[in-house]
């Protein structure tokens, strides 16, 4: 297992135990996470899972997916250069602590 | 508003519930499926489900969810009447009073009139997909009854995995429904890519034990059928109720039916086109979560808006990813920009953008459309570039 700490946009923290394999987004919606909607399921037809990796894990989480810059470009809050969809950051053994931040809005 | 009752625990039911407490909704939410367990994803079924098996992907909503948010989930039970007078849905030796009903109850897939068709297997619910699943667990041959987003995306796994495929469609093209010609053409040459055998405009008038048999009397042997010839709204409630109901359960463009206390979403709702005002049924995602959220402010906010969402829908076939953004009625004017996105037109007016894996173009598409029409002889001008609009 590995932890993913979700950082909402008013600062709380959610600390959840995470299976390998799993993505950022699914994680979330099955540990009750608020802030993330992850309304298409993964199939990269929305933005409604918008996440900002923490500066320190941005190398471990890697670039963004073919086609997930122009759906980001759609986000309902601001982008940066740290954002990423969440159902594409698929969590790996050597993500164990990750941290991301949660915009105010996804829809 | 004390009592909101949902009829469907699909993926719009849900939404309506999970919106209902967004916005500060403080009653009881009582969402009624008939279908047993949680609320899941229907999309991956016939895509990414069909190849993994992997049933918890799907899970929109874990059961601790529904506790937090205290919205009572009551799964495998049929809602058998409405009666509006008493404000109460009855369901077996049970009744729920609500001050505000919603319809969510989908779509059920058409069986039509073939003999033999009940030997076909569907593809709608996770058991359906279980059980294809377990037929699959060795080399099959498969036979498609009808070649809609259903149908070609089941051809397209079971290709992939190995399966003889072999697809019946009545129309003469694939899709015929849901997209222009030239996109039809374009996956009709995927698919016969891949080796799967397309029937085109050859209806199927028998299944049988050991396959299924096509109009010209062409005899397809299977050890495998899959129907897949469409669906059709639940809305007999509706009816017998006393509601209005023509191809779905008819909405206004606030998703309120005819009684002030009873709104509907989703694939059961026939609800006027924003644009055009033209009545239409959506089978989408994307249209049954829009609805929900626009139910939700009427009911806790009170804000009146009309529903205006522009629609989106996805394919995913092999490789290509087929994206649709805005709604193109039969015999809208096509054109083929270079690249391959196709553009269509009722008259002046760009009514909707077909794309393969042109995630850009899509949603520069639904991004410009929620702003306002767009003019043919505007995009003329732009080279068809939507960013230039």
């Amino acid at each position: 297992m590995v932890k993913v700490t979700y950082v909402a946009a008013d600062g709380t923290r959610t600390t959840v135990d995470a299976a390998p394999g799993s993505n950022v987004m699914q994680t979330a919606l099955d540990n009750d996470v608020d802030g993330i909607v992850g309304e298409c399921g993964g199939a990269m037809m929305c933005a409604t899972c918008h996440c900002y990796v923490d500066d320190d894990w941005t190398e471990k989480t890697g670039e963004r997916h073919d086609g997930e810059d122009d759906m980001l470009d759609c986000a309902a809050d601001e982008v940066k250069e740290t954002s990423r969809l969440s159902c594409q950051i698929k969590l790996t053994e050597d993500m164990d602590g990750l941290i991301v931040h949660l915009p105010e809005e996804q829809a | 508003m004390q009592n909101v009752v949902i009829i469907g625990a699909g993926q719009g039911g849900l939404q309506a519930a999970m919106s209902l407490r967004q916005e500060g909704f403080e009653g009881a939410i009582t969402l009624i499926g008939a279908e047993k367990g949680l609320p899941y994803q229907r999309p991956p079924l016939s895509k990414a489900y069909l190849k993994t098996g992997d049933a918890d992907a799907l899970s929109l909503r874990p059961a601790s969810f529904f506790e937090k948010k205290q919205i009572t989930l009551v799964d495998g039970t049929h809602v058998e009447a409405i009666d509006r007078a008493a404000r109460r849905v009855m369901a077996g030796d049970r009744s729920f009073d609500y001050d505000h009903l919603i319809l969510a109850t989908g779509t059920r897939n058409l069986r039509p009139p073939i003999p033999g068709a009940e030997q076909a297997l569907d593809l709608r619910t996770l058991d359906d997909a279980l059980r294809l699943r377990n037929a699959l667990d060795r080399p099959m041959r498969c036979a498609v009854i009808g070649g809609g987003f259903i149908g070609l995306e089941f051809a397209a796994v079971a290709r992939a995995l190995g399966h003889e495929v072999t697809l019946a469609e009545a129309a003469p093209r694939l899709m015929a429904r849901a997209v222009s010609p030239e996109t039809s053409e374009r996956f009709l040459a995927l698919h016969r890519d891949m080796g799967s055998d397309i029937h085109l405009g050859d209806p199927v008038c028998a299944v049988r034990a050991d396959g299924i048999t096509l109009k010209s009397g062409t005899e397809i042997q299977a050890d495998l059928v899959l129907m897949a010839a469409g669906v059709v709204p639940n809305s007999e409630l509706a009816a017998s109720a006393g509601l209005a109901v023509d191809n779905g359960v008819v909405v206004d463009t606030r998703m309120l039916t005819e009684d002030p206390a009873i709104s509907a979403l989703g694939d059961c709702a026939v609800f006027p086109d924003p644009v055009t005002g033209r009545a239409v049924r959506l089978e989408s995602v994307q249209a049954a979560t829009d609805h929900a959220r626009l139910i939700a402010k009427r009911l806790v906010k009170q804000v009146d808006d009309p529903y205006g969402a522009v629609p989106w829908f996805w394919s995913d076939q092999a490789d290509c990813k087929l994206q649709i953004a805005g709604l193109a009625a039969e015999g809208d004017d096509t054109i083929l920009r270079p690249d391959g996105a196709v553009f269509r037109f009722a008259g002046d007016r760009l009514s909707a953008v077909e794309t393969v894996n042109d995630a850009k173009t899509h949603m520069q598409t639904r991004k410009r459309l929620a702003q306002g029409p767009v003019a043919r002889a505007a995009l003329e001008a732009a080279e068809f570039d939507m960013a230039q609009v």
